[in-house]
């Protein structure tokens, strides 16, 4: 049963090398991926939610083509940013039910490295299928070719930052109740940025401007993100933990 | 000098100098404030575009100017709290964040109550709003984690990892308002810019600022001595100081 | 004085209404949150009072029950 997924346990040694954090990493990484295979649903969720989402829009507002293809950048970039956050509490949920979170955290490896994995096997799980699916659901909403190629990009870019910085918000709802609105409510001040940017250089794009610019800016929220946020978020974990 | 420091960490010593002080701050404060915000309301000039609803601004920007800085404070606070584990630091955020959020909510009413004479809309998604509303947001979440998580210490740290990641992100959300903002109002002039001022109308104003960052002082430290009391509620100088009794 | 009459203060050039209405909301809040932290630091005063007197006759009364001591000297 659990003797063929790699367990944290065997990872149990003091560091010798760099090589051996990076071990570490896709350790945690492969195991990720592999133990949501076993459970398909959990990858089609944030899916479903997705084309959901988009749906609502011309349903509940106006499905002419003049209106889709003026919001339509818009309510694909909020459709996946919602579908992330749903699917945020679940990164920590199942290491911490089953107690390996614990065994995580007393690794020799540093923990920040350890979610940066989690997080970057979290974002391929949930945010980049989103951006597979983009291109069909930017059809439906009459984007045209240019602007859905920038979509894609930006999407591209902007889902892992919002994986990343989401990690914080559910490492520090760890095991309280009603978690899920209080790390919507916590997360969703953080995601503006990247939302509007997002979103902007689409716009940017649709009107025929240049868009390198903004493209760079997204590439250096990713950076900071990336460097920055697994930190914050393995600081958060050791307190929740602590907490019980 | 580290004997300040250490002090600072004792919450007896601070209680002791918080009740001193309190009056002062209080009474300067609402001096200032009041006499800031009358000079404003009755004296000042008209102003030349916006007549006489401009006067509104002599509690709006004092709201919005102490709604950012109790936030930084409390970054602050969050920083000695996970350095130093002082206990003053939470105490400080557990108290102030209420009352930071209610200035951002001030702020934004009196935003928003002043965009409807001046540009006909009850609401308008300028930059300074927006990024008003983002902070209302991170005040709530703060409060809202806080009040969620029930072991006094891990809360307290808790929350001090969200403050600040939270004002790691303001510059942030700041720079990307603003220039959503330019993307999609090309003729900007935010609503809340200040016009050019006469001193009839910037000394109240400085006023009514000071006055409010000294109110502010004087209700941290009445909610931080309550906090302080329920905290070390079996110690002996609490005893000390409740057998002493009254509101002082 | 900037307004010619009591009247012109009030109606503030037709705005009246909007800067009447920031002022009152902003002092009303404002008093609201003053008077809650007040009124919470003296409930906790009187509560930790209450505890402190209940603590003090608990250590002299032995028998730990709080009933009134009666003499059977004075009877």
């Amino acid at each position: 049963m659990s003797s063929d997924k790699p367990t944290a346990r065997s990872m149990l040694r003091p560091p010798e090398t760099a090589s051996d954090a990076l071990t570490a990493m896709t350790v945690v990484m492969q195991r990720d991926l592999k133990s949501s295979f076993r459970q398909p649903q959990d990858l089609l969720n944030p899916l479903l939610f997705f084309i959901l989402v988009v749906m609502l829009f011309p349903l509940g507002v106006s499905p002419e083509v003049e209106f889709l293809q003026q919001a339509g950048a818009g309510i694909l970039w909020v459709a996946a940013l919602l579908s992330v956050l749903l699917s945020m509490d679940q990164l920590f949920r199942h290491d911490f039910d089953d107690g390996t979170l614990e065994q995580l955290v007393l690794q020799p490896q540093p923990l920040f490295l350890l979610v940066l994995a989690k997080s970057l096997a979290h974002w391929a799980l949930t945010g980049l299928p989103l951006v597979v699916l983009t291109p069909v659901l930017a059809v439906m909403v009459h984007l045209d070719g240019n602007s859905i190629g920038v979509l894609c990009l930006t999407l591209l870019i902007g889902t892992p930052v919002l994986s990343l910085i989401g990690a914080i918000g559910a490492a520090l709802t760890l095991g309280l109740r009603s978690a899920g609105v209080l790390l919507s409510l916590m997360i969703i001040p953080l995601y503006i940025p990247v939302l509007i940017f997002g979103t902007g250089t689409v716009m940017a794009a649709t009107e025929g401007a240049a868009v390198s610019g903004q493209l760079a800016l997204m590439l250096a929220f990713l950076v900071l993100a990336l460097t920055l946020a697994p930190f914050a978020a393995a600081a958060a974990l050791r307190i929740s933990l602590s907490n019980g | 000098m580290w004997q300040i420091f250490h002090k600072l960490g004792s919450p007896k010593w601070f209680y002791d100098i918080a009740s001193r002080l309190m009056p002062w701050l209080l009474w300067i404060g609402a001096g200032l404030f009041v006499a800031g915000v009358i000079w404003g309301l009755a004296f000042a000039p008209p102003e030349r575009l916006q007549g006489n609803s401009y006067r509104i601004i002599f509690i709006h920007v004092p709201s919005a100017f102490l709604a950012q800085s109790v936030y930084i404070m409390m970054a602050v606070a969050a920083v000695v709290t996970l350095v130093w584990r002082m206990k003053l630091a939470d105490v400080f955020v557990k108290s102030v964040a209420p009352i930071g959020a209610l200035l951002t909510f001030l702020a934004l009413f009196t935003g928003a109550v002043w965009g409807k004479p001046t540009w006909g809309t009850w609401w308008v998604w300028d930059a300074r709003l927006t990024s008003m509303l983002i902070l209302f947001l991170l005040y709530a979440g703060a409060i809202a984690l806080g009040k969620s998580i029930s072991d006094e210490k891990s809360a307290a740290r808790a929350v001090a990892v969200l403050v600040l990641v939270g004002v790691v992100n303001i510059p942030i959300i700041q720079y990307s308002v603003e220039w959503w903002n330019t993307l999609h109002q090309p003729s900007t002039f935010t609503l809340t810019e200040r016009p050019k001022m006469a001193s009839e109308m910037w000394v109240p104003l400085l006023m009514a600022i000071l006055g409010l960052y000294l109110l502010f002082g004087w209700l941290a430290c009445l909610r931080m001595q309550t906090e302080v009391l329920i905290r070390e509620s079996r110690t002996r100088w609490v005893k000390e100081r409740v057998e002493q009794g009254g509101n002082r | 004085m900037a307004f010619d009459s009591f009247e012109a203060f009030v109606s503030m050039g037709g705005h009246g209404p909007y800067v009447w209405a920031c002022y009152i909301v902003f002092f009303v809040m404002s008093f609201v949150l003053i008077q809650q932290s007040r009124a919470r630091r003296r409930v906790v005063m009187q509560d930790l009072a209450h505890r402190q007197n209940g603590a003090d006759t608990a250590k002299t009364d032995k028998a730990g029950a709080d009933f009134a001591r009666v003499d059977p000297a004075k009877h």
